[in-house]
């Protein structure tokens, strides 16, 4: 056995171990994450990576979970975000099509199934609902589809621009699904508004499973899944045409790529993933209101992308891991922190920590985090944490 | 319907939508100036735009703890406003060129695009973050200068306060003086030189990078002064009020025909127009079905409508797509 296998096994249980010792501590369930990165980057024969981040994965996180729900919540979370920037990473890393109102098409599938999976839809179509909690895995389908024709509907008539006159496009449509979703409660009341739709319906768990272990696994197939699907596409012809209009879309087209079927079919693909991952997390929800679609989801999923690296899917799942963590626990945990240190009293340089603005929280600068991580990765390294192989190399060759 | 209520509401919403049109029109300028040299959006102007409006309301609120905002005569009060808010803005814009433009301006177009979006997010978090720490609050309420709420009733229907007299006069005046600026001076000619060809410009001796820097610092200092406008007439702002106008101001320039000034304050005013319109008569019209709240969609399938339809805008010579 190789010092790495032997490192890779260690770093997986002595962090398990610090997760299950100490719950409540942010730091040991960093340090777990990190275990994983670890084990992909590491060394080490493929049978162990693979067996290792499946024990993990599988076995080790709903045990956590039990520790701590909140870590389990967590991962959830992770896993809807690392579908959504593989599907955004579709659009922009393949495609290099800017889609700033990627948010949109999670929400067409969220309410999709919020609409006929919750009581509401009584008021439009008379009784009969909510639907029975087994249609939800219909509605799986039934959102990819409907989010899929939305991206044909957005890519059609944006067919024509390029580069940054998309991306505004794509910004507009964001928010004009967003002031429709919070302003279709008349005439006719289809998302009933600022308000919001619940109960959702939720798919019956089988084996007696909490909800938290049920979606958490519901949620890691479906990543699996996008993966899965992800890397067959990259490497299909389909995937070498998208690459060849992001690089140069006249040489594409003179090759033969038929453009507008190509750039539709990006803006396909990547929607119904978000639409699927929508479905799911209105399930999840049991609640959901526009507040969940906004500009700012659009621009936390593309800074996972640029985060990870465009075009690449490792890149798109740690971007993913390291955004929502920094999102849900980093921020959440300094702020928590900070309040203990007031209640305790604390001076810092003769400057009591009581005596800071209430208004201060660190939690609420996820903008902050953002913008941080798109200008740095702009500025210091385009090609992102995990770049895509081709991808690399271009920018390399750029910098020449 | 009311017939006679939509003929009597008329030049009130006609008012409204002119004084939002100049709005956009000076916020446009910001846009349409770098875009007209870069072939670049600096998606960060509509925070540019807002630091004006927060410098602004500082700068009063500072004035009014020391007593003095009653003290002094109060054009000075404004000017000096717009003074510290063009100042600043105009500032922050060539810092944000220096930082996060200027070291990607050979890269790839999609990429300089992205780090303005960041600058966007992050200065709408550091403007929270300064006043949260200062103030202990972010959502600022500008303090009424008494002479500017003065309203001149015209017509039975139609009323005009002092401080929209005010944004129409000075957005009217800065407009003017940038004209002057860009036609009638050497430095508009050399950025007007930038503008067509960076390379033949900097043979002709022009500092290509200086020029540059000087367009954003025009251009921001613009945004500047519709941000303390906007708090004067509006009254109430928060961090992230910028964002929507900014959209808008684009959408104005884009409109009018990017890169091209007097475009700006064409595509300002039509879209205050409409939106203004739309706003009133939407309601109206529909019976209730659709309400104000659709303005804003308005707005942006409009953006979405010219772009396909006539992306050189109203105005607008054809403006080259880089690669």
């Amino acid at each position: 056995m190789s010092p790495y296998s032997v490192l890779a096994l260690a770093a997986v249980a002595l962090s398990s171990l610090a997760v299950a010792t100490a719950p409540r501590s942010v730091l040991a369930f960093l340090a777990f994450q990190g275990a994983l990165l670890f084990v992909y980057l590491a060394r080490i024969p493929t049978w162990l990576r693979v067996g290792l981040l499946g024990v993990a994965l599988l076995l080790l996180m709903p045990l956590i979970g039990a520790f701590n729900g909140y870590y389990l919540e967590v991962a959830t979370q992770v896993g809807i975000f690392a579908a959504l920037a593989l599907g955004l990473n579709i659009v922009v890393g393949l495609a290099g099509l800017l889609d700033l109102g990627y948010v949109a098409f999670f929400a067409v599938g969220a309410y999709t199934w919020a609409i006929f999976g919750s009581p509401h839809a009584n008021v439009i179509f008379g009784g009969g609902f909510p639907l029975a909690g087994a249609w939800f895995f219909a509605f799986l389908f039934v959102g990819l589809f409907v989010a899929a024709v939305a991206g044909i509907l957005l890519g059609l008539p944006v067919l024509r621009l390029h580069g940054d006159y998309l991306a505004i496009v794509t910004l507009g449509f964001g928010e004009v699904i967003r002031v429709l979703a919070n302003n279709l409660d008349k005439p006719i009341n289809l998302t009933n508004g600022p308000k919001g739709i619940t109960p959702i319906s939720r798919p019956p768990a089988p084996l007696g499973l909490p909800y938290g272990e049920y979606f958490y696994f519901l949620v890691l197939l479906i990543v699996v899944l996008v993966v899965l699907v992800n890397r067959r596409l990259e490497n299909s012809h389909i995937g070498r045409a998208w690459e060849a209009i992001r690089e140069d879309e006249l040489a594409a087209r003179a090759m033969g790529v038929p453009l507008v079927r190509m750039k539709l079919l990006a803006f396909a693909c990547g929607a119904s993933f978000a639409g699927v991952m929508g479905v799911l997390f209105s399930a999840k929800q049991v609640f959901i209101n526009p507040e969940s679609f906004t500009f700012l989801e659009s621009i936390g999923v593309l800074a996972m992308v640029i985060l990870g690296g465009m075009g690449s899917i490792p890149g798109a799942v740690l971007g993913a891991t390291v955004v929502t963590v920094l999102n849900l626990q980093v921020l959440k945990g300094l702020s928590l922190w900070l309040n203990e240190l007031k209640n305790a009293g604390v001076t810092v340089l003769g400057y009591s920590l009581a005596d800071l603005p209430t208004q201060f929280e660190p939690a609420k600068y996820e903008r902050m985090i953002f913008g941080i991580i798109l200008v740095l990765m702009m500025i210091f390294r385009p090609q992102g944490i995990l770049p895509a192989r081709r991808r690399q190399r271009e920018l390399a060759h750029l910098e020449r | 319907m009311d017939f006679q209520l939509l003929v009597d509401i008329f030049p009130q919403v006609f008012l409204d939508g002119i004084i939002l049109g100049f709005m956009y029109a000076l916020i446009a300028l910001g846009y349409t100036m770098v875009y007209g040299v870069l072939e670049f959006i600096n998606f960060a102007h509509s925070e540019i735009f807002i630091v004006g409006a927060f410098v602004g309301v500082e700068l009063l609120l500072g004035l009014k703890s020391v007593g003095l905002l009653d003290g002094l005569p109060w054009p000075l009060v404004l000017v000096l406003a717009l003074v510290a808010g063009m100042a600043a803005s105009g500032l922050l814009a060539v810092t944000v060129e220096r930082v996060a433009y200027r070291p990607l301006r050979h890269a790839p177009r999609l990429i300089p695009l992205i780090s303005a979006i960041g600058i966007s997010f992050f200065l709408q978090d550091l403007i929270r973050l300064f006043e949260s720490l200062w103030r202990n609050a972010f959502n600022l309420v500008y303090p009424t200068i008494d002479v500017l709420n003065v309203r001149f009733e015209l017509t039975q229907t139609l009323d005009v306060s002092v401080k929209s007299l005010v944004v129409i006069a000075a957005a009217l005046l800065m407009l003017w003086a940038l004209h002057v600026i860009v036609n009638r001076t050497k430095i508009g000619t050399a950025i007007r030189a930038v503008a067509e060809d960076q390379a033949a410009a900097s043979l002709m001796g022009i500092n290509v990078n200086r020029i540059i820097s000087l367009t954003f610092l025009i251009g921001g200092a613009m945004g500047g002064a519709a941000g303390v406008l906007f708090g004067v007439q509006y009254g109430l702002i928060n961090p992230y009020t910028g964002f929507i106008p900014g959209l808008k101001a684009f959408t104005a320039a884009v409109l009018g025909g990017i890169g091209n000034i007097p475009g700006a304050m064409v595509g300002g005013l039509v879209l205050g127009l409409l939106e203004a319109f739309a706003a009133s008569y939407l309601s109206l019209l529909t019976g209730g079905a659709f309400g104000a709240e659709y303005k804003d969609i308005f707005a942006f399938s409009m953006l979405i409508v010219i772009l396909i339809f006539r992306p050189k805008g109203l105005l607008g010579e054809i403006v080259r797509e880089r690669a």
